[in-house]
């Protein structure tokens, strides 16, 4: 295995593979700390970038982070690799490939047409270079365009996610959490609940009152139990109404075993999901949730820091074109993440990765309560991404989940982006939302009442 | 069916989560925001109060041992579970192969032992006879897993440890109990039962908690496992094997 070595104020850094730069190259997180492969000095991480800065791209091609032989990922990375769509980059380097991103040259078309060429590692190598305002700024002008019952993705649109969540999946609790999102225009993304338990017939019956809601009030979104992708395999083939198929992800054939899951029961989950044809816009029918730190979690992190494993993430969600993909930043903990600081640019460089990588990419902007963070970090990464045009954010009531016990964004977070940014929900719901009068239509709707019997809420 | 006011007033009791139901909207209520700070500096001053292990040892009912992890303060702690795991270096403790040791951790929430741990220990022995003559460890910076190399060291059959849980915004005091079958260094959480929710906000009663504790002891003792291998068969015992959020 080559050595890599650089230079910084005179003293001389050795790294021992491609890993080893990339790690050392990684800003500071406690989760690569955890590991024992963050960079020993400041300096020592300079020396890194130096040496990311020369390395051409089409070494990603030849020498892997996780071996070819024993990791299905890196078997899927690289053969599934698009060399006509790397053409135009393969004599760049790195540092080149960042020059070219904030050139004018990068644009909507020119990303899209990029992204098959790129490989996880090379775009996760490529933001260790950038800053938060480099990640927002290219992030800003790709454009990923996905559809079941409505579009996500479009410019000038920021969606969300309503997260309804309850701690014991009371079917009417979950409906008032509902309306409350509905009041305030939240769930174009999606209607998703994390239910307490993955008992299938309670998942069944989630899903049937979600579905029923929808249909009563011909929502143009769409809804999911976010459960196994073995249990929505089972619970399609019961006949219950499953529109989009969840399934946590991560960077590593033995991370995702810890997930219990392998490419080909995704791609089985997939065939299940575009054979049930529920969409009508787009047959976009996956889900797929990430966050840096999983793998490492799962002890499968083979020296490969948290950063580059989440952007070998994205390299197995985009295998299935997923509907919506989002990172679940704040929740893993202060081991992984450890202030606010760290939460913010992982935050960035998560959306950054997945959009270069051709992702329909959102965030759960959130944190647990032993972070060293709070509201204002909140808005501050909620307000970045609502920059860097992100496809959807998840919201819950009043910014807490009762149920999976942490803070994410609440619906009056999305209004007030919504308002600051001019950007709308997703053309078919919003047009509901108006006919209806919803979402910041102040005092538009006609009879809330009614809309409430409506609802099934008769109390 | 009433006035819609009061509808809107009733909905509210169907969920814990803090929907506001207005369909006018606007922008969050300063009442709202100054309730959501309040429960959030409960959660985060919880985390970072010393344990009140005084109490604890002046006890006269309890012999105690203080024991530390390897996390040498709160900020380590936070950042580095893996020594949250393990006994400080030099800890000896004396190889009596108790039948059961029970272990009063910090954890997340040193409130939550500083408010649950006696009575709960009370309220076990009341009900469960090897408790009584457990030996106790107060653990200091301590993880779940800090049991196992406790359990190991004294040669104990099986560990039992009571640890303050992550603090949430609603109660910020909330203790778990941990059941190991002859732990050692590197045992899986699957390895574990456990009893959470344990605190005196609509959660698990003193009394309700040890007997699911005495049930598990009892039953570990008589398949001599702990984990996803004893399940729990009787309903009103809810049982989850393998949490990983300690």
């Amino acid at each position: 295995m080559p050595t890599y070595c650089a230079t910084a104020r005179a003293e001389r850094f050795t790294f021992s593979s491609l890993a080893h730069v990339l790690a050392a190259a990684t800003p500071e997180k406690s989760g690569d700390q955890l590991a024992g492969i963050a960079a020993n000095s400041a300096l020592e991480r300079v020396a890194a970038r130096r040496v990311l800065l020369d390395l051409p791209l089409k070494t990603f091609l030849n020498e892997v982070v996780i071996p070819y032989e024993t990791d299905e990922v890196t078997r899927l990375i690289l053969d599934t690799h698009d060399a006509a769509a790397f053409a135009p980059f393969s004599s760049m380097t790195v540092g080149e490939l960042r020059d070219w991103l904030l050139s004018p040259v990068a644009t909507a078309q020119t990303l899209t047409a990029a992204a098959p060429g790129f490989t996880p590692e090379m775009i996760a190598a490529v933001s260790k270079l950038m800053r938060n305002q480099d990640l927002i700024r290219v992030a800003r002008k790709a454009e990923v365009i996905t559809a079941f019952r409505n579009t996500i993705g479009r410019k000038g649109t920021l969606a969300t996610r309503l997260q309804p969540n309850h701690p014991a999946d009371d079917p009417m609790g979950i409906a008032v959490a509902v309306l409350d999102g509905l009041f305030f225009g939240a769930g174009d993304a999606v209607i998703g609940i994390n239910p307490a338990s993955d008992n299938i017939a309670n998942c069944h019956s989630l899903l049937s009152s979600l579905d029923d809601i929808r249909a009563r009030f011909d929502i143009p979104t769409q809804t999911c139990v976010l459960t196994h992708v073995t249990n929505a395999i089972e619970l399609l083939e019961a006949g219950a109404p499953v529109d989009l198929i969840f399934q946590s992800v991560a960077g590593s054939e033995g991370a995702n075993e810890g997930f219990g899951i392998s490419l080909s029961l995704l791609g089985e989950a997939h065939e299940a999901g575009l054979a049930a044809a529920r969409g009508t816009v787009g047959q976009n029918v996956m889900y797929f949730e990430t966050g840096q730190g999983a793998a490492l979690s799962a002890d499968a992190h083979h020296g490969v820091d948290q950063q580059t494993l989440e952007a070998r993430a994205y390299g197995v969600a985009r295998a299935f074109n997923p509907m919506l993909v989002n990172t679940v930043v704040g929740f893993i903990g202060p081991e992984y993440l450890y202030d606010g600081k760290q939460i913010i640019r992982a935050g960035l460089e998560d959306h950054f990765c997945g959009k270069l990588l051709g992702l329909p990419m959102g965030v759960d902007v959130c944190y647990t309560n032993h972070v060293q963070a709070d509201q204002d970090d909140m808005d501050t990464l909620a307000t970045l991404l609502a920059c860097a045009g992100v496809n959807f954010l998840i919201t819950v009531p009043g910014a807490d989940d009762a149920m999976l016990g942490y803070q994410s964004l609440a619906f009056e977070d999305i209004d007030y982006l919504r308002e600051i940014s001019g950007l709308k929900a997703a053309p078919e719901f919003d047009v509901w939302l108006r006919r209806v009068g919803l979402g910041g239509h102040s005092g538009a709707l006609p009879n809330p009442a009614d809309f409430i019997t409506k609802m099934g809420l008769m109390a | 069916m009433g006035s819609l006011e009061k509808r809107l007033t009733s909905l509210k009791t169907m969920t814990p989560s803090r929907v506001r139901l207005e369909a006018e909207g606007g922008p969050y209520p300063l009442s709202r925001l100054m309730a959501f700070q309040e429960d959030h500096a409960a959660a985060r001053d919880a985390i970072f109060r010393a344990p009140d292990w005084q109490s604890l040892e002046t006890d006269p009912s309890m012999v105690t041992q203080r024991v530390k992890s390897r996390a040498q303060n709160r900020a380590v702690y936070l950042k580095r579970p893996d020594l949250g795991r393990r006994l400080a270096q030099g800890t000896h403790l004396e190889r009596t192969h108790p039948a059961l040791a029970i272990v009063i951790a910090d954890g997340l929430s040193p409130p939550a032992l500083s408010a649950h741990a006696a009575p709960l220990v009370h309220g076990l022995r009341a009900v469960c006879q090897i408790a009584k003559s457990a030996p106790i460890f107060l653990a200091e910076q301590a993880r779940v897993a800090i049991g196992d190399e406790i359990g190991a060291m004294t040669g104990a059959e099986l560990v039992l440890v009571l640890i303050g849980e992550r603090p949430g915004l609603t109660v910020s005091d909330s203790l778990g109990a941990y059941l190991s079958w002859k732990p050692n260094i590197g045992t899986r959480d699957s390895s574990r039962n456990c009893v959470s929710n344990i605190h005196a906000n609509g959660g698990l009663s003193y009394a309700v908690a040890a007997a699911r504790l005495a049930w598990l002891i009892s039953r570990a003792r008589d398949i001599e496992t702990t984990g996803i291998g004893l399940k729990d068969n009787s309903p009103e015992l809810s049982v989850i094997a393998g949490r990983t959020a300690l």
